[in-house]
């Protein structure tokens, strides 16, 4: 059976290549034949699912690519485990669902042909991501799916403000992505394999310990701050909103950007083997879900508090898995995908009919559109964590193993979090569809073919979190026998997360579905902290700062030094050489006879000169 | 008097004199071309009496040599003045001076 699970992502790829090729003519039929060929995707990725979830040992097959003289072979193959099938669902659940969406959304775009074309590719893409058996195809793969979010961010390239956004997603990646290559060439160097079970058995027999074993996790960890936009390489993900809506969906908060979490995961071993790294993805991940979810909470545009929402909740999967919570990072991350693509496909049914991103421009909009309002106030609460909303056993989950693992100060970060979460998510619902109409737009409910995917979605949110317990004995066996669940059922700790749900909502419920205290008046009294949440912390002003007055001052400096010192040594040789060339021309006259005088001149010059140092040469003469 | 080997080289010594002299002087490349000729003669005399005085035979099949040697030199010469003719109309070696650099 296994032999076939390549059919998985060549089918979006078929599409892709089809419907590229077909252009303009295919306009009509662009959506159906990429739609189709997830689906079919889709029930494939179900048959393994059911497959493993009757035997979930992991299954691999490989052939061999190249082979170096120093038995390093690099492989061509898949290897699917319970990980993997549970993505290959995630994965093309969201794209058929976004695909269908968008097929509404994009009704009326030029090109129509090109978007499904780009958005089969992605999936073709994140399908090989997360089927490769070695680190160098995930890599080719990481690289492919990066290149086609560049593709959809800029969809729009005509617009400055999406093809600069399509730049910077790709510039600020790449500095992780480097890191990633390095970490894998080093793993490459010293175990002598790319295999991921294999790199996984040496890091569990304890082949990478001390320095190598951290350093390696750490740049594999760095590939993964990139794709998945955690501190500091975060700044890509909020300015790649200027792509269409279903493509943020899919692309930025349901699969790729989950991808660093599933590295993690995937080489989870390495990570295991050295605390100091796992110390550093938990921290990482706390400091960036409750730094982002801070910055939510001023957010103007629907979009960029969604961004920063997945921000914040990304850094949540990367504290899990950083305090061991395989499981939890794991589920966190399906359970994300739902909601997370529900509030962003939500979010784009509100655009398309007020024709704004900026959320003080709606308002009222639950009367008129019902089905959007509705399953949009499901995803919310799904995020904020409510039970029995799928969010909510995700977030258990997660703050347990923070418990498990004795971070305490993770469980508070995370609890803080889990407010200005559900604080941020229902201001947004409140402003969003409540209140009265501020839009010049008579907005109205979209059409089935975009709902349906909602209520679809909603339907996931709202009942994933039942299947906790099957998941967590499912995802767990992936990681072999030795590792037990471990949890400390501790009651308070449900309790503490819901009250602090209780008091965000309420909080967002006071000041802005009762108006019981101004939102304005709460601006000038924490002015200060207002303008930073404002400004993103000014990272990108600090970023903008290093780049002019450093790097290009350096640079200025270097160009100086190349164009002088540099280009300066060898434009002097050459001048040497023609002042040397122009001085010799001289003796040329050009005159036959003068070359005749200087021939005759030398070789008396020589004659004298053996005669006088050989005066018994004249001996020969009787 | 007794005609010596010393005799034959001051002979071969002033011809190679004159012809040097004549290679300085003349401006026209046809009259170049004699003066080297005389050169050769100057060489292939001495050749010769090394032969008749030194007893080696080898000097006189150099002479023969030299003289072959300064034929074909003087038909390729020759043809080098006529082809230049063509091209400049002159064989006024003052005015060659097209190598300058």
């Amino acid at each position: 059976m296994i032999n076939h699970a390549w059919i998985i992502p060549v089918l979006p790829l078929a599409a892709a290549v089809i419907v590229a090729l077909a252009g303009k003519r295919g306009d009509r039929l662009a959506g159906s034949i990429s739609a189709g060929a997830i689906f079919f995707s889709l029930i494939i990725s179900l048959k393994f699912f059911a497959a493993f979830l009757v035997n979930p040992a992991a299954k691999e097959v490989s052939w061999v690519w190249l082979k170096s003289a120093g038995n390093l072979t690099l492989e061509v193959g898949m290897l699917i485990d319970p990980l993997t099938v549970i993505m290959l669902v995630v994965v093309t659940f969201v794209s058929l669902m976004v695909q269908i969406y968008s097929m509404g959304y994009m009704a009326e775009d030029e090109g129509k042909a090109r978007y499904f074309a780009f958005i089969s590719l992605f999936t073709f893409s994140m399908l090989g991501l997360v089927l490769a058996n070695n680190l160098v195809m995930v890599y080719m793969f990481w690289e492919l799916v990066g290149l086609s979010s560049y593709l959809l961010i800029g969809f729009w390239y005509h617009k400055p403000e999406a093809a600069n956004a399509g730049k910077k997603a790709f510039v600020v990646t790449r500095f992780g992505d480097l890191g990633f290559l390095i970490g894998i060439l080093v793993l490459g160097y010293f175990l002598n394999t790319f295999n991921i079970i294999e790199v996984g058995t040496a890091a569990q027999t304890g082949k990478l310990t001390g320095g190598l074993g951290t350093c390696v996790a750490l740049l594999i960890f760095a590939g993964a701050v990139g794709k998945s936009a955690q501190f500091p390489l975060h700044i890509w993900l909020p300015d790649a909103m200027e792509g269409p809506t279903p493509v943020s969906a899919l692309i930025h908060a349901a699969t790729m950007v989950a991808a660093g979490v599933f590295l993690v995961a995937r080489v989870f071993p390495v990570f295991t083997a050295s605390d100091t790294a796992m110390l550093v993805v938990a921290y990482v991940g706390g400091f960036t879900a409750i730094f982002a979810a801070t910055i939510a909470c001023v957010q103007d545009d629907i979009k960029r508090i969604l961004a920063y929402s997945t921000v914040s909740q990304l850094g949540y999967m990367m504290m899990a898995l950083g305090c061991g919570g395989y499981f939890a990072g794991v589920f966190h991350l399906m359970t994300h995908a739902a909601f997370k693509a529900l509030l962003f496909l939500a979010a784009g049914s509100v655009i398309h009919a007020v024709h704004t991103n900026n959320i003080w421009e709606m308002g009222g909009l639950i009367k008129r559109m019902g089905i959007t309002g509705t399953t949009m106030l499901i995803a919310a609460v799904a995020l904020a964590g409510v039970f029995p909303f799928s969010g909510f056993f995700s977030k258990d989950a997660i703050l347990f193993a923070a418990l498990d693992a004795g971070r305490m100060d993770l469980l508070v970060l995370g609890i803080f979090t889990a407010l200005l979460t559900s604080f941020y998510i229902f201001r947004l619902f409140f402003v969003v569809f409540t209140g009265k109409p501020n839009s010049t737009q008579p907005g109205h409910e979209s059409p089935a073919v975009m709902t349906m995917p909602l209520m679809t979605l909603a339907i996931l949110s709202l009942g994933l979190g039942f299947f906790a317990a099957r998941f967590e004995h499912f995802i767990v066996a992936s990681l072999g026998a030795n590792r037990e669940i471990l949890h400390q059922h501790n009651r308070l700790v449900p309790m503490f997360a819901f009250l602090a749900v209780l008091f965000g909502f309420g909080w967002a419920y006071l000041v802005y579905f009762q108006k019981a205290i101004s939102a304005t008046l709460l601006t000038r009294k924490f002015s200060l902290l207002y303008k930073l949440l404002k400004h993103k912390y000014f990272i990108d002003e600090i970023y903008l700062f290093f780049v002019r007055y450093v790097m290009l001052v350096v640079s200025a400096g270097l160009a100086w030094f190349d164009r002088q010192v540099v280009d300066g040594a060898v434009n002097g040789v050459a001048w040497l050489c023609r002042r040397m060339g122009a001085g010799i021309r001289r003796l040329q006259v050009g005159r036959l006879q003068a070359y005749i005088f200087a021939f005759v001149l030398g070789l008396i010059v020589l004659a004298v000169s053996l005669l006088v140092t050989h005066p018994d040469v004249m001996a020969i003469i009787p | 008097m007794m005609i010596t080997l010393t005799h034959y080289l001051v002979i071969g010594c002033i011809l190679f004199a004159i012809s040097m002299y004549g290679v300085f002087t003349r401006r026209n490349a046809v009259a170049l071309l004699l003066a080297i000729e005389l050169i050769m003669l100057a060489v292939a005399l001495n050749f010769t009496a090394g032969t008749r005085f030194l007893g080696d035979a080898g000097g006189q099949i150099f002479a023969i040599f030299v003289i072959t040697v300064a034929a074909a030199e003087a038909a390729v010469g020759l043809a080098l003045v006529i082809a230049i003719y063509r091209n400049q109309k002159d064989v006024d070696l003052d005015r060659l001076t097209i190598l300058k650099g």
